[in-house]
């Protein structure tokens, strides 16, 4: 029998709160954190996003950096936050016997950096200290080295879909005893690289995005980190336990570099197979956190393969991006661990600004905050560029 | 854990991607800065879908196609690729238009190719694969991440065969901004003489290699025993230690490797690692070999080293140009490939005949 994968830590930064506590007051009273961009320079700054209401600055201080604090990206940043509480929720020791690994995403990297010196760069060399914070490896290694986790380092950047793959990929490392347990999650900021790249292809929501709405027009961008502590079940302790990864899976659409296939194959395989290896019953699925992404597309594909695999009875749905925005690369670790707090705090969050159902789909997400309901176990879809799809299952123990 | 190589292909600076072996004639380069001898992509690739393709996207869908149909088989249970910077020519195409157009830009091509991982996804596409894919992007570890992650999905049995990669382009930009970090040469040298300059800085390189690896053995191929990474060693001590309980791992002495590539790059900062253990660890009767000087460094490029140690394995051929001291050629059996890069990403692979 393989190893099971416990979850016994998570660590959250969201536009709704720099960490879990907070975001569980703003989803307990439905408060979005998407707002008009004030933080980030752009020229886009009509456009609404979902901004982490900590500066540089105030990460830096928080998170007591003194050497070389210049160079630390907001990637890196957000990302060694979110990775640290995680560890902490934990009870997490250092233990010279255990191999603890570290599987973070990421899409931007150090871009922050990048978008602001590259420019210079090319005529002069006064900036290029920043040069090695450019790339993917980075927050990796800022965050390991900030938490002395060593054993086995690995930077997953499969688009939007890139933070379940790590969280997925950490579970089989452990299960093939590579390690015993594994930081997992991702980390991106807010870039003018992103909003931009997201704006050309016309798929910004002017207004705060709208999953599932018959209305909806595109996305809203964000940012965030978030991290999941898991471990296998012979090192695992129980007063420590919050949840089981019993399911995990990726399939692709093979169908267009940026759409989803109209019927949404990628997605339901995806599913599918989260399910088939849990050999949890679909009837059992309790609450799926969509995708969801407002954008047209995406939104009525993952509807159809959801329609697929649970019609008739299509079990409660929600995108919580309307919350915490597209944090891309993190979104997969965000809804991770608002997943695992659906299991454990027995709650189902709302579909914020929803109003008209979608022609052609048979079912509407949740629009009211339902706690005290029983919540077995939770289906997490991210889906990314390059028709990358994942699925995560989590269940209560 | 262990695997069978049935095909690779290999798009470098040498004349590789014919698929015919180690090359006859070794190119020389007097610039500091290697470019891969790319193949008539028309031969592997849609020539309406060349045209958009940027010069990685090439690269990798060309390497991935070649290495599918020397393997005569038609569509891999999984894709997975390495590639440390990804898409770097959109992405500064991306990033210029961004600052030209004071972010009225236009046409999102650049930034949708900057995604790192549209070569993988591009292959499914091609190959209409709907299976796992997976793009890994951390340094010098992402081809070896790639790897074990195929060794995983074989292991576990959820795939038979894998289609996996190691690819990285050297743009003219990222060459500049490295070498104001000194990671290269002050004075242009020639590739062939790269260990013969006792100084900082290496010569920089690309590349695109596949690989097929399968669960089931055929026609004597070429086996990965194992992989292992360590990130950030203290001491040459710490280095030994791993090294010595990786083979431990996989029952296997350290005078039984027949074979041993190294990933020296003439960086005097960085090859002192390599020296200690040819002085002080190594058995004194395997064959030393290293390849940088022929494909360049770049994050990697240890997927170039694994290509090449398939060849010797398969043609128990030992070409001169790699071979750290002249020796007499012998059977080789056991290969061990030693790579790290900056001191930074360290890794081991093993790989035998059966």
């Amino acid at each position: 029998m393989p190893r099971r994968i416990f979850i016994t830590g998570i660590g959250i930064v969201s536009a709704i709160g720099n960490n879990i506590e907070e975001c569980l007051i703003s989803l307990n009273s439905c408060k979005t954190g998407i707002a008009t961009i004030s933080r980030l320079q752009t020229a886009h700054n009509k456009i609404p996003a979902a901004e982490v209401k900590l500066s540089n600055e105030e990460l830096i201080s928080i998170l007591d950096i003194n050497e070389g604090k210049k160079f630390y990206s907001r990637t890196a940043l957000l990302g060694m936050l979110a990775a640290k509480e995680a560890l902490n929720y934990s009870n997490y020791k250092y233990n010279k016997t255990l191999r603890t690994g570290l599987i973070s995403a990421t899409t931007v990297g150090g871009m922050n950096f990048s978008e602001q010196y590259y420019k210079d760069l090319l005529s002069s060399d006064k900036h290029k200290e920043y040069i090695e914070t450019f790339d993917c490896g980075d927050p990796a290694e800022r965050i390991a080295d900030f938490l002395k986790i060593k054993d086995y380092i690995a930077t997953v950047s499969t688009a939007c879909s890139s933070s379940a793959n790590a969280i997925m990929i950490g579970a089989r490392l452990i299960k093939n005893n590579i390690i015993d347990r594994a930081l997992v999650g991702g980390t991106d900021a807010l870039t003018k690289f992103t909003v931009n790249g997201f704006n050309s292809l016309e798929i910004l929501d002017p207004t705060p995005c709208k999953p599932f709405d018959a209305n909806r027009k595109g996305l809203t961008i964000g940012e965030g980190a978030a991290y999941l502590l898991i471990e296998s079940e012979d090192i695992a302790e129980k007063q420590n336990i919050i949840c089981e990864l019993k399911g995990y899976s990726n399939a692709n659409d093979a169908f267009h570099p940026t759409a989803s296939s109209p019927e949404g194959q990628g997605a339901y395989l995806a599913m599918k197979h989260s399910l088939d290896m849990s050999s949890v019953e679909p009837s059992t699925i309790d609450y799926i956190n969509a995708h969801g992404t407002g954008t047209d597309i995406n939104d009525f594909s993952e509807g159809k393969a959801i329609e697929k695999l649970f019609s008739p009875n299509i079990p409660p749905v929600s995108s919580t991006k309307a919350f915490t925005g597209h944090t891309l690369g993190a979104a997969g670790a965000i809804e991770a661990v608002l997943s695992v707090l659906s299991i454990k705090n027995q709650m189902i969050y709302p579909n914020l600004h929803f109003s008209q159902p979608i022609k052609d789909l048979s079912f509407s997400p949740v629009t009211n905050l339902i706690k005290n309901v029983e919540i077995r176990n939770v289906l997490s879809n991210s889906f990314g560029f390059g028709g990358n799809n994942t699925s995560l299952l989590f269940s209560k123990c | 854990m262990a695997a069978f190589i049935t095909s690779t292909a290999c798009i470098s600076p040498q004349n590789t991607s014919n698929s015919l072996g180690f090359p006859n004639e070794i190119n020389e380069y007097s610039s500091n800065i290697l470019k891969c001898v790319e193949p008539n992509y028309k031969d592997y690739i849609n020539p309406l879908q060349l045209r958009r393709m940027s010069k990685i996207l090439k690269m990798g869908l060309g390497a991935s196609m070649i290495c599918i149909k020397n393997d005569n088989q038609s569509n891999p249970d999984a894709i997975i690729v390495g590639t440390g910077l990804g898409c770097g020519e959109d992405l500064e195409k991306f990033l210029n238009s961004i600052t030209d157009s004071n972010e009225q830009v236009l046409s999102p091509t650049p930034f949708i190719q900057s995604t790192h991982n549209m070569v993988a996804a591009q292959i499914a596409v091609v190959l209409k694969n709907h299976n796992y894919n997976m793009t890994y992007c951390h340094r010098g570890f992402s081809f070896e991440e790639a790897l074990i992650d195929a060794l995983m999905l074989i292991n576990d049995g959820q795939a038979k065969s894998v289609l996996v990669g190691g690819i990285d382009e050297m743009t003219e930009n990222n060459f500049k901004f490295f070498n104001y970090l000194d990671y290269w040469k002050k004075e242009n040298i020639s590739n062939l003489h790269l260990f013969e300059h006792n100084n900082s800085g290496s010569i920089a390189g690309e590349g695109a290699c596949f690989f097929s690896i399968k669960a089931e053995n055929s026609n004597n191929a070429t086996c990965i025993n194992d992989v292992s990474l360590f990130y950030k060693p203290q001491s040459n001590c710490e280095i030994e230690e791993k090294i010595t309980s990786f083979l431990k791992k996989n029952n296997i002495e350290k005078e039984k490797l027949d074979l041993i590539i190294l990933g020296m790059n003439g960086d005097n900062n960085f090859d002192s690692i390599y020296k200690h253990l040819i002085k002080e660890y190594f058995y004194s009767g395997s064959l030393l070999t290293n390849y940088k000087h022929l494909c360049g460094e770049y994050v990697t490029s240890s997927s170039f080293a694994l290509w090449l140690a398939d060849c010797i394995l398969k043609d128990q051929y030992i070409p001169d140009v790699i071979k750290i001291d002249k020796f007499e050629n012998k059977i080789v059996k056991n290969i061990l490939i030693y790579n790290h890069y900056r001191n930074i990403n360290h890794s081991l692979m093993l790989i035998s005949l059966k």
